[in-house]
């Protein structure tokens, strides 16, 4: 259920280029937020929030990660401890969890890579490897992290998860796209998944990427937003279901979709 | 009666808050937030005739103290609306406004004698939507449009109220709505959204899709309050004034220029709990002007 908390900030640091990562205590969001939800953030006098998705949930406390693009989101960035941040939350459709005996490999891009940090601990699957891919080395962001996490996860009988970070400039990890690793790993590896959030054309690579391997793939997708909640329709997806095409919600029915279902443009 | 109770063509209004149309779709999706029943009434997502896909995102463009949307009218069509949507609305204590939209007189007509033979309390004809090719605000532009669309809808819309609403995009307001008026108007609405464009400066391209898209949020107050001032001094209809009300000010400044109730969309995107906050916001300063109903208030600016 949706609901507007006021949430204190605990920290709110510059990560990477332009990359904030920002700490908030609020027991009742973190006790809903499903894997690949969002919150919808008010910024100063903005007449738009910013959706966001959720990073990491521990427990009463939420991380966000996020890239400064605008106004809004440099507004975001001068925020201090001890402010309180006006947030709706959690939305929208997440990830669906997986169970032990999954194995999960997730692809992310840029500032689509948090999200995917807490499918890989609290999605379920017995085992996760990561892809992650940015522009240059001054963007890597949360490699630490989802090395822990990909370790953590690995069952006793299982070596623990891999974690290739790949730049498209060469500047750090492997050069290239996240495509080229992902499709060495579905090689080796039989998975029972795919999660992925990024920009749309690697987002449209990666599904292409796990078909060829007939591997289930969820993408999250971003979109200008408007209500946040599913009022207004301005954050339309289009998607195939059933033999028709139709705009849905990115904020209600997404922004998880199946990746089969995307109409790619 | 309460001090927030306002009537309008003979339906009855808790309280003159109502939700715009586009902005809260069916009202469902804000009942996390609170019940609707908190509301005088919903005009609910416009509908046409037939189910209508939308335009391509991005739809959404925010813009200084306002923001740019785009959406072009999608929606499921009048007769899922009428099925699937009605029957929870009317059990919601609230006043339910179905919102007609269309592409020719003949859907319009069409349209609106469905929703005269449903359960909404009121049909607000849609001649303003500034996001599709055609109808739409093509009708809200002449006075012999508005006169030929409103006289057709007047026809088949029964016994429900019709209510014009207005699009702002025009020369003359005031001409526009003694169109409406003579026409067989029960009420109007002011005003839809203004034209507007946005263009990123470093791909060139518009942030829109669709290129151009409405402007609504607290930008247009001054517009809709001069808008409907003009209006006010022009017909004798009652009038659901809009545009930018985000704050009850906003809100007494649009019932002091002649407005008789007001709608909210735009300001519920940042601010969820904007309508109650205007509600009781609304009821004190009936109070404090020491008058029995807020309709004492409707038009009583003092001009120089």
């Amino acid at each position: 259920m949706a609901k507007q908390v006021f949430a204190r900030i605990l920290e709110n640091r510059l990560i990477a280029a332009a990359a904030y990562s920002m700490l908030l205590e609020c027991p009742a969001l973190a006790r809903e937020a499903q894997i690949g939800q969002f919150v919808h953030v008010l910024c100063g006098d903005k007449p738009l929030r910013r959706p966001i998705s959720v990073c990491r949930v521990r427990e009463a406390e939420l991380t966000l990660v996020y890239a400064v693009r605008g106004e809004g989101t440099a507004w975001l960035a001068e925020r201090t401890c001890g402010e309180t941040l006006d947030i709706l939350g959690a939305l929208g459709n997440g990830f669906p969890l997986l169970d032990a005996s999954a194995r999960l490999l997730v692809v992310g891009g840029g500032i689509g890579v948090p999200p995917l940090l807490d499918c890989a601990i609290r999605g379920g699957a017995g085992h996760v490897d990561a892809v992650l891919g940015f522009r240059a080395h001054g963007q890597v962001i949360l490699e630490e992290e989802f090395a822990a996490a990909c370790a953590g996860v690995a069952s006793n009988a299982e070596p623990a998860g891999s974690v290739t970070v790949c730049t498209e400039d060469g500047s750090y990890g492997t050069g290239g796209r996240v495509t080229v690793p992902m499709e060495e790993l579905l090689r080796k590896n039989q998975y029972g998944a795919v999660y992925s959030c990024g920009p749309l054309p690697m987002l449209k690579a990666v599904a292409e990427t796990a078909a060829k391997y007939a591997v289930p793939c969820r993408v999250s997708l971003e979109e200008r937003m408007g209500c946040g909640v599913g009022a207004c329709l301005v954050c339309s997806a289009k998607i195939r279901r059933n033999g028709t095409e139709e705009y849905l919600r990115v904020c209600k029915e997404g922004p998880v979709f199946n990746a089969e279902e995307v109409c790619w443009e | 009666m309460s001090l927030l109770n306002v009537n309008i063509c003979g339906v009855d209004f808790k309280n003159p808050v109502i939700a715009a149309s586009g902005t809260y779709g069916f009202g469902k999706d804000y009942t996390d937030f609170f019940p609707l029943e908190r509301l005088g009434g919903i005009s609910c997502k416009g509908t046409t005739l037939l189910p209508r896909l939308g335009n391509p995102p991005p739809r959404v463009a925010e813009t200084a103290s306002g923001i740019l949307n785009s959406v072009g009218l999608q929606n499921p069509g009048v007769r899922h609306f009428i099925s699937e949507d009605l029957p929870w609305l009317l059990e919601q204590n609230t006043v339910v406004i179905a919102n007609a939209a269309g592409s020719t007189v003949e859907d319009y007509s069409e349209n609106v004698a469905l929703l005269a033979q449903s359960g909404v309390h009121m049909i607000e004809l849609n001649i303003s939507c500034p996001n599709v090719k055609e109808g739409g605000v093509a009708f809200g532009t002449s006075c012999a449009s508005v006169e030929k669309i409103v006289g057709a809808a007047k026809k088949v819309s029964g016994n429900k109220p019709l209510i014009v609403k207005l699009s702002p995009n025009v020369t003359s307001i005031a001409e526009i709505a003694r169109a409406a008026e003579s026409a067989g108007a029960d009420a109007l609405s002011l005003i839809n959204t203004i034209t507007g464009m946005k263009i990123d400066v470093d791909t060139r391209r518009p942030i829109l899709r669709n290129n151009t898209g409405g402007l609504s949020g607290a930008a247009l107050l001054p517009v809709a309050v001069r808008m409907v001032w003009e209006v006010r001094r022009a017909v004798a209809l009652p009038i659901i004034g809009m545009g930018g009300v985000t704050k009850w000010q906003d809100a007494a400044e649009l019932i002091l220029a002649g407005a008789d109730a007001i709608q909210i969309g735009t300001a519920c995107f940042a601010n969820p709990f904007a309508p109650p906050e205007l509600i009781g916001g609304l009821e004190e300063w009936v109070q404090r002007e020491g008058c029995a109903n807020i309709a004492e208030l409707s038009g009583r600016v003092r001009p120089w």
